[in-house]
């Protein structure tokens, strides 16, 4: 059984149409790299994968793990295993990040079936996972994303991955406003947490990242429709020929096709 | 008239009204016969009978204010019964003859069992028995010198001592609601601590034998002695439902020379239904007197009430002594207030805290009106002011009313206030981890009300927490 299935995934935010037939399939042990020229959707497929109400669903269907994705609320969805890194990630003053990662964490063991962890054991747990994004241990004193920099916020997301152990991860322009070195700590974190049975689906704007996450897949979203799918090479063309040389060849395409 | 025959008049009245009321309610209505009628249903000492005679004289010649910034229709005081006596209801044969959404909410809250029993009215074993339980609380007390009855006890009892205290920090004609809950006061608290003594646990109204129904003009009266401590809970996060609309009591505190008296609050009363109609009125007159190097601390979770009218205050009478204020106000679907403090600073050094954390939600209505008085005399005053609001949607009011009079250059006061609303980003990112709505809001608000909640006792602090999430249950999203 395939972890994702997306067919035909229509999608809007207020009146204005922003996935348009969008299909992708993601099997366990797989990083697919999600790339595209600006509006073309690709944030919006991260967050409609996730159960923002802020989008529309009108059409298709997304199949995570044999379920009815689009079904699952939210918080249900966090809980069977998927994992969205915000590309701004919010902050929430006054509640500390240890504090809201043990929540977070206990509710997904819940739904696993799992025991709960106390306070101190949560804390040897994230002594280990600080580690994985190079993060001060005072960090989980302070109020989340409160006064983070922005490479420190995009490291806090990848730190909740690293702790709540995604099947699913969908890293949201994650690289966005990092400088190499925060690109470097945050494309190793997430290469360390692949493993055989998860997937993590990567949207980005740039080549640049796909050097530290070598991607098994590289598809290419325009027009809120994925044009083209290929290997890692694929990402080396674009970043060469640029976004028209696929989304005019895909009009060409259409033509012909009319034609013949 | 020399107090002789007024006693004997006043017993004669006693006598009189004992004999001719048999039934165990006053018809509604509101006169002179009825306080006496009060005062001798509970076999008051004479002074307690003039006192309350005045009060009603009083407030008589007083006019209901309308000042604050909150609305309600008028009430009529002839139409409210002034006395009825402690019903003791049929208890119910288990939980299972109670009102499910009832005991969902005593889960929600961490309401342990027989708690649940208690507050529902189900026959509870003898040993979890308020009675019993209170009894042994009162014995180990007494051990200490302490005491803590009700307060128709304390005047059977202490008469000298409440009469030594009650009225000495909110008259009787202090204002029109404390001037009505002087004539018609049915019971309450009262707590003596003796010199030098640590009362060695909290005091909760969950101990106080005969609390039954909590009467709509209660009368609570905490004095501690010289280097004497006490910690004083009030009311439950428990959902408080109250035949009576009109709840104004009055609580007194007396904190003399290098005392400590803390009051925490947590209160949930009924707030009607979601058009606010059938809600209780919380119109209550608070306040403490400290004397040198004396410290009065309230502590306050409003939750609950159509409409809450309380400023809860303390006198900085003495050299030294300190006064806090800690408040958490909610308000959602139509419930408004008009709350918070007044810390007048008479002595010398004397220090003032107050953090108010005001939330408003639905189309709830929250005012934060302080005073912040420094008298010419009061060299060397310090006072920290922080008022936070939160709006939670966008068809609710914050509103902020502060008042600072300073009469001695010497003070330092300072005042900050904030306003900030709960994003739905917020509410979704946390939700994208795993947690309910819910728990976000409740984590949220939480981490806005964190230094409030970390002055209130344990218990009660994880039971508001888990009150302020139901209370803003449905109010985002």
């Amino acid at each position: 059984m395939s972890l994702l299935v997306i067919k035909d995934l229509e999608a809007r935010v207020g009146d204005k149409p922003i996935l348009k037939g969008l299909s992708l399939t993601v099997e366990k042990g797989e990083v697919h790299a999600v790339m595209g020229p600006n509006g073309s959707g690709k944030s919006t497929l991260a967050q409609v994968l996730a159960g923002n109400p802020a989008y529309e669903v009108t059409g298709g269907s997304v199949t995570y793990d044999g379920k009815d994705l689009l079904e699952l609320e939210p918080e249900e969805r966090a809980q069977s295993g998927i994992f969205l890194a915000f590309q701004y990630p919010v902050e929430i003053p006054g509640v500390s990040n240890a504090y809201f990662l043990r929540a977070a964490y206990n509710e997904i063991r819940k739904a696993r079936g799992e025991e709960e962890v106390d306070p101190l054991e949560f804390a040897d747990l994230m002594d280990e996972k600080l580690a994985f994004v190079d993060m001060d241990p005072s960090m989980l004193s302070r109020s989340v994303n409160t006064g983070f920099s922005g490479g420190e916020k995009k490291r806090n997301e990848i730190l909740q991955m690293a702790v709540l152990q995604p099947k699913l991860g969908i890293l949201d322009e994650t690289d966005s406003g990092l400088d190499i070195d925060a690109l470097r700590i945050v494309a190793d974190g997430v290469n360390k947490l692949k493993r055989p049975d998860n997937a993590t689906i990567v949207v980005t704007h740039y080549q640049r990242l796909l050097n530290y996450i070598v991607p098994d897949f590289v598809h290419v979203l325009a027009n809120g429709k994925i044009l083209k799918s290929g290997g890692k090479e694929l990402a080396l063309e674009l970043e060469e020929k640029g976004y028209d040389w696929v989304t005019s060849g895909a009009s060409s395409n259409a033509l012909a096709g009319a034609r013949a | 008239m020399s107090s002789s025959i007024e006693s004997l008049i006043s017993r004669e009245y006693q006598h009189g009204f004992v004999t001719d009321i048999e039934s165990d309610t006053l018809p509604p209505g509101l006169n002179e016969d009825v306080v006496r009628a009060i005062s001798a249903k509970k076999n008051e000492p004479a002074f307690m009978v003039e006192w309350r005679l005045k009060a009603y004289r009083r407030w008589q010649s007083m006019k209901e204010p309308h000042w604050p910034n909150v609305h309600y229709g008028p009430i009529d005081y002839q139409a409210v019964s002034y006395y009825s006596a402690p019903k003791t209801k049929k208890p119910l044969g288990s939980l299972d003859d109670v009102d499910p959404e009832l005991l969902k909410t005593y889960e929600k809250l961490g309401i342990p069992l027989h708690e649940q029993k208690m507050l529902s009215g189900v026959a509870v074993d003898a040993i979890f028995d308020s009675v019993s339980v209170g009894t042994t609380m009162r014995d180990e007390l007494a051990k200490y010198g302490i005491v803590f009855c009700s307060f128709g006890e304390a005047l059977r009892e202490h008469p000298d001592l409440v009469e030594k205290y009650l009225g000495s920090v909110v008259p009787y004609g202090d204002n029109y609601f404390a001037a009505l809950n002087s004539a018609v006061f049915s019971d309450g608290s009262f707590v003596y601590v003796p010199k030098g003594v640590r009362c060695p646990v909290e005091l909760s109204t969950y101990f106080r034998i005969n609390s039954a129904d909590t009467g709509q003009f209660e009368r609570t009266l905490i004095v501690a002695d010289e280097g004497a401590y006490v910690s004083y809970l009030e009311g439950c996060t428990a959902p408080k439902r109250s035949t009576n609309q009109l709840h104004a009591a009055v609580v007194e505190l007396v904190a003399l020379k290098g005392a400590t008296i803390k009051y925490s609050t947590v209160q949930n009363w009924y707030a009607g239904d979601k058009d606010g109609v059938g809600g209780i009125y919380n119109f209550v007159t608070k306040r403490g007197r400290a004397e040198e190097n004396a410290k009065i601390s309230w502590t306050q979770v409003e939750t609950g009430s159509a409409i809450t009218w309380k400023y809860p205050s303390v006198i900085l009478k003495g050299d030294n002594s300190v006064g806090e204020f800690y408040s958490v106000a909610v308000v959602n679907n139509k419930q408004q207030a008009d709350t918070g403090t007044k810390m007048i600073h008479m002595g010398r050094n004397t220090k003032s805290t107050i953090v108010s954390k005001g939330i408003s939600a639905g189309q709830g209505n929250n005012s934060y009106r302080g005073r912040v008085l420094v008298q010419p005399k009061a060299e060397g005053a310090r006072n920290y002011t922080q008022c936070d609001s939160m709006l939670v949607g966008n068809r609710c009011g914050a509103h902020t009313f502060p008042y600072v009079e300073v009469k001695n250059n010497s003070a330092i006061v300072e005042h900050e206030a904030s306003t900030s609303k709960i994003g739905e980003d917020q509410i979704f990112y946390l939700k994208a981890r795993g947690l309910s709505a819910e728990q976000a809001v409740s984590m949220i608000v939480s981490g806005f009300c964190k230094e409030v909640f970390k002055e209130l006792p344990m218990e009660f602090a994880l039971e508001a927490q888990a009150l302020l999430g139901i209370t803003l249950e449905g109010s985002v999203g």
